[in-house]
């Protein structure tokens, strides 16, 4: 049980993808735009992490090891692509919301590496600890990132507003370079204060 | 459980079976939900439709009118709305290339004279906070009821009469061509709004 709970905390602090190991940069500073759009892109990435991890986890002995890499690929971008085809068919309103970053999650590193580094050498019950609590660390500092870019440049969060229309905010943290400031910024904290 | 050695013949057969099992799957997950994402889609286009014209008792997909335009590859498609017959107004589909990151898309809905009834927007990349602000009822509020035959939908900056998104002159300037050229073709079909 312990072990299980030291696999499930180890994405969440200790390895958070974001912060600590810096993976899947490309979707952390493309969609963090707004508090929403982080927590979306963190929950479809959570999701596909947990299912590819468990998938791979079950495949692992049937891939000869100097093919493992194209093979991770195929499978994981065969699952996402049909949650994207599924979720637009069967639920329209979720996929509204969080239909344009699924296809960018076949992109994300995470899920190849966490494949590779974790669900091709375990079992499958820690392969799916490992992908839910890496997707939490994932999907927390990608709301954390999103929540503080909207909160500066936009003077809200979630969409609702604080600020009167009038105020002046600092658009940049909405535009691609404040992504950069920002997740700087955050990843010093994150290093110094938490882990 | 041992891995499988990586010799030639299992590397080339685990590959063509986890692509073939691959393809299999995705071509039939793409056949089964063809029909449920047609018919989301057509439900999304209703819903503007109902969205941006006056009440009407026709059936909008019927009483449409189809055409090729030279500047775009898809065909045009006016729908006309009526109730007991009487004409009440147009809604079509205006587009723009010319988005800060890619296409605009808006439904728009004009009067029987000309003027717009309301405007849906469909689809945008707009810089999320800056252009995405297109899709709000207090920037498309400045739309309603002009007419683009007297009101200048241009951008203030040059010289017409709408007052762009902070931040984002280039959406705004998508928008207004999107409906700029949708005013125009249906002054075309309309015979300049005389044709009932």
């Amino acid at each position: 049980m312990s072990k299980s709970f030291a696999v499930l905390t180890n994405g969440i602090i200790k390895e958070n993808p974001t912060f600590v190991m810096l993976l899947g940069m490309c979707p952390t500073l493309g969609v963090t735009s707004s508090s929403q759009n982080g927590l979306g892109m963190g929950l479809a990435t959570l999701f596909v992490l947990a299912m590819s991890n468990v998938v791979i986890s079950l495949l692992k002995s049937q891939i000869p090891d100097a093919v493992r890499i194209p093979a991770f690929i195929v499978v994981i971008a065969t699952f996402v692509t049909v949650v994207d085809m599924l979720m637009e068919a069967f639920i329209p309103g979720l996929y509204a919301q969080l239909g344009i970053f699924i296809p960018l999650i076949v992109v994300n590193c995470i899920i190849l590496g966490r494949a590779e580094a974790f669900a091709s050498k375990n079992g499958v019950w820690p392969s799916f600890l490992d992908g839910i609590g890496m997707g939490v660390g994932f999907t927390t500092a990608l709301t954390i990132l999103g929540s503080v870019r909207e909160i500066l440049g936009n003077g809200s969060i979630f969409n609702y507003h604080f600020l009167p229309d009038t105020a002046n905010t600092f658009i940049i943290f909405i535009l691609p370079p404040g992504a950069f400031i920002a997740l700087a910024y955050l990843t010093v904290l994150f290093n110094k204060y938490v882990k | 459980m041992s891995k499988r050695a990586s010799t030639l013949v299992n590397m080339l057969l685990t590959l063509v079976v986890i692509t073939l099992i691959s393809g299999f799957l995705l071509g039939y997950v793409n056949q089964i939900t063809l029909a449920p994402k047609a018919k989301v889609a057509a439900e999304r286009k209703i819903q503007a439709l109902q969205a941006v014209l006056p009440p009407f008792d026709n059936d909008l997909m019927r009483d449409v009118v189809k055409f090729k335009s030279p500047d775009s590859a898809d065909s045009i498609e006016i729908y006309k709305a009526t109730q007991k017959g009487v004409i009440q107004g147009y809604a079509m589909m205006g587009t723009s290339e010319k988005g800060f990151s890619g296409t605009v898309k808006t439904m728009i809905g004009f009067k029987p004279d000309g003027s717009i009834n309301n405007i849906v927007v469909l689809e945008q990349k707009e810089t999320p906070g800056l252009g995405t602000k297109m899709k709000e009822a207090k920037f498309i509020k400045q739309f309603l009821g002009k007419n683009p035959a007297t009101f200048n939908l241009k951008v203030k900056k040059d010289g017409g009469q709408v007052d762009a998104l902070t931040g984002a002159t280039i959406s705004t300037r998508a928008f207004s061509e999107t409906v700029q050229s949708s005013f125009e073709l249906l002054k075309n079909q309309t015979e300049g709004f005389k044709n009932k």
